[in-house]
């Protein structure tokens, strides 16, 4: 299946282009602006790059998760995936093949835009070490979570369905407080932020950015709600199969 | 002693919230026939070869595919299996070699790279095999969906509609290939269609479906003896408008 996606990729440079397209928009636009209140504000000119590192942790999961749902939609578009079902592909197999175009997918749009910021504006991503890593791993597997219960709903319901691939993390985006800290938030939806993996890493980015401490701490908290976040993913995803099997959507996969 | 069934079809009944598609319907088909299932729109032809393909679970009823039951254990025989079906794409952006490359790999195909070699040869597919399949004729879509579904050898083959939208020649081509492919592997065939030439060419029993029952189920020259006529369209024909209910009420 990973041969598959790559010789997709391989094939259309529109696809390519567009992976790195947009990281790119926004890392410049939000790393001009950082630059501009850095000069006006004392505050951020303390706190080097954390408006240009959100915006790339921010991809990574949101890139993360498109990576995920749009190798997914891929076979829908291409009405393919009755093939698919058809063959001795088997669940898990096909979302370990998604797993890993959503790195691939994520790689080539996010290593040229790194190094754009390294170059525009001197923010190297890689310079956060073993940080990253972390930040790293779990972005990628909330992204991955909300990739698995996405594609179960598009499977379950048809390409009715597909508007959540493209826009459901913009729900978490301002309750994962990706760009301020979670104590902005009225009290009640702090619990709420509490409750997402991803808020964790972004507080954790700023601890590192402005603090200059790795809250390990943060991290494994963000592990272990990952891990239930991913067995609720899968166990939704092979129950909306099961309803998609009852139900004969797996014949109809159109609108 | 008769050998098992390759497909076995027992009392399948598949209800979709308030409509009954299939109704109750048995059939068993011996490994090495080839079977037409016949019906008009709506008589439940596409959901009976859904559930003999696992994709859809039975309301009640049970199928079996090679001894496996479809809705549990189908991951079993999958392998063993293939389908082809006009309503279904190969990818259009990759070349036929690389999408048959990707199912040979997907069906555990030993060598695949010999083995798209020998199935393009039997389905004249050689000099197209680095064109992107998004760029071929229907004709040649056809026989790359064709090539997709003999890629594993499969003891059972499924085909919805295999020569829909094709020109007559081609069409023949092709049931001359389903043929050949079925006799060399004694493979079971189950061919859904609305092509009566090509359910009386090739099929050596017909089952023939009307609003998720099976209306009748016997060999060509049998219906064609029982309902007086001389064409398996006449025959379809009678079925679908109950002329043959008629004909055994006044008789």
């Amino acid at each position: 299946m990973v041969l598959r996606y790559w010789y997709l990729l391989r094939s259309s440079w529109a696809r390519l282009f567009e992976l790195i397209y947009w990281p790119a928009v926004q890392m410049l636009m939000w790393g001009f602006l950082q630059v501009y209140i850095g000069q006006n504000a004392s505050f951020f000119a303390r706190a080097g790059g954390v408006f240009i590192g959100a915006v790339l942790l921010w991809d990574i999961l949101f890139r993360g998760q498109l990576g995920f749902s749009v190798s997914f939609l891929e076979e829908m578009y291409a009405r393919n995936l009755g093939n698919l079902m058809m063959s001795p592909l088997r669940p898990n197999e096909f979302i370990t093949a998604l797993m890993i175009m959503s790195i691939v997918r994520l790689a080539i749009g996010l290593v040229p835009v790194s190094l754009l910021a390294i170059a525009f504006f001197g923010f190297n991503l890689y310079g956060l070490g073993l940080a990253l890593a972390a930040f790293f791993a779990n972005l990628i597997f909330t992204s991955w979570s909300v990739g698995i219960f996405v594609s179960g709903l598009i499977l379950r319901n048809g390409l009715g369905a597909e508007t959540f691939a493209w826009s459901i993390m913009f729900l978490l985006l301002p309750i994962t407080c990706v760009y301020y800290p979670v104590s902005t938030l009225p009290e009640v939806l702090q619990y709420v932020a509490w409750a997402l993996p991803p808020t964790y890493v972004f507080e954790g980015m700023r601890a590192l950015l402005i603090d200059h401490v790795f809250r390990a701490d943060l991290m494994l908290q963000a592990l272990a709600l990952n891990a239930a976040l991913m067995v609720i993913a899968v166990a939704a995803f092979l129950m909306l199969v099961d309803s998609a099997r009852r139900q004969g959507t797996l014949l109809q996969t159109g609108e | 002693m008769t050998a098992a069934p390759a497909i076995a079809v027992d009392q399948l009944v598949k209800i979709y919230k308030n409509v009954t598609a299939v109704d109750g319907i048995s059939f068993a088909l011996e490994p090495g026939s080839i079977t037409g299932l016949l019906g008009g729109n709506g008589a439940g032809k596409t959901t009976t070869i859904a559930t003999i393909m696992g994709l859809v679970i039975p309301t009640s009823g049970r199928v079996t595919v090679l001894g496996t039951d479809m809705a549990r254990h189908r991951h079993r025989v999958l392998h063993r299996m293939n389908f082809e079906s006009p309503y279904v794409d190969m990818p259009m952006r990759l070349t036929i070699r690389q999408n048959l490359k990707v199912f040979g790999m997907l069906y555990g195909v030993d060598d695949v790279a010999g083995r798209i070699a020998e199935v393009a040869a039997d389905l004249d597919l050689t000099d197209l095999l680095d064109r992107p399949t998004g760029k071929l004729s229907a004709g040649q879509k056809t026989r790359v969906s064709l090539a997709k579904s003999l890629i594993n050898r499969p003891e059972v083959l499924l085909l919805d509609e295999p020569t829909a939208s094709l020109d007559p020649d081609t069409a023949d081509w092709v049931r001359g290939r389903i043929e050949q492919y079925r006799v060399a592997r004694s493979a079971t065939v189950l061919i859904a269609s609305h092509n009566m030439i090509e359910v009386e060419r090739l099929c050596e029993r017909v089952i023939i479906m009307k609003r998720g029952k099976i209306e009748d189920d016997d060999t060509p020259p049998h219906l064609l003896a029982r309902y007086g006529r001389a064409t398996l369209e006449d025959v379809f024909l009678d079925v679908a408008r109950g002329r043959s209910a008629a004909r055994e009420a006044a008789q």
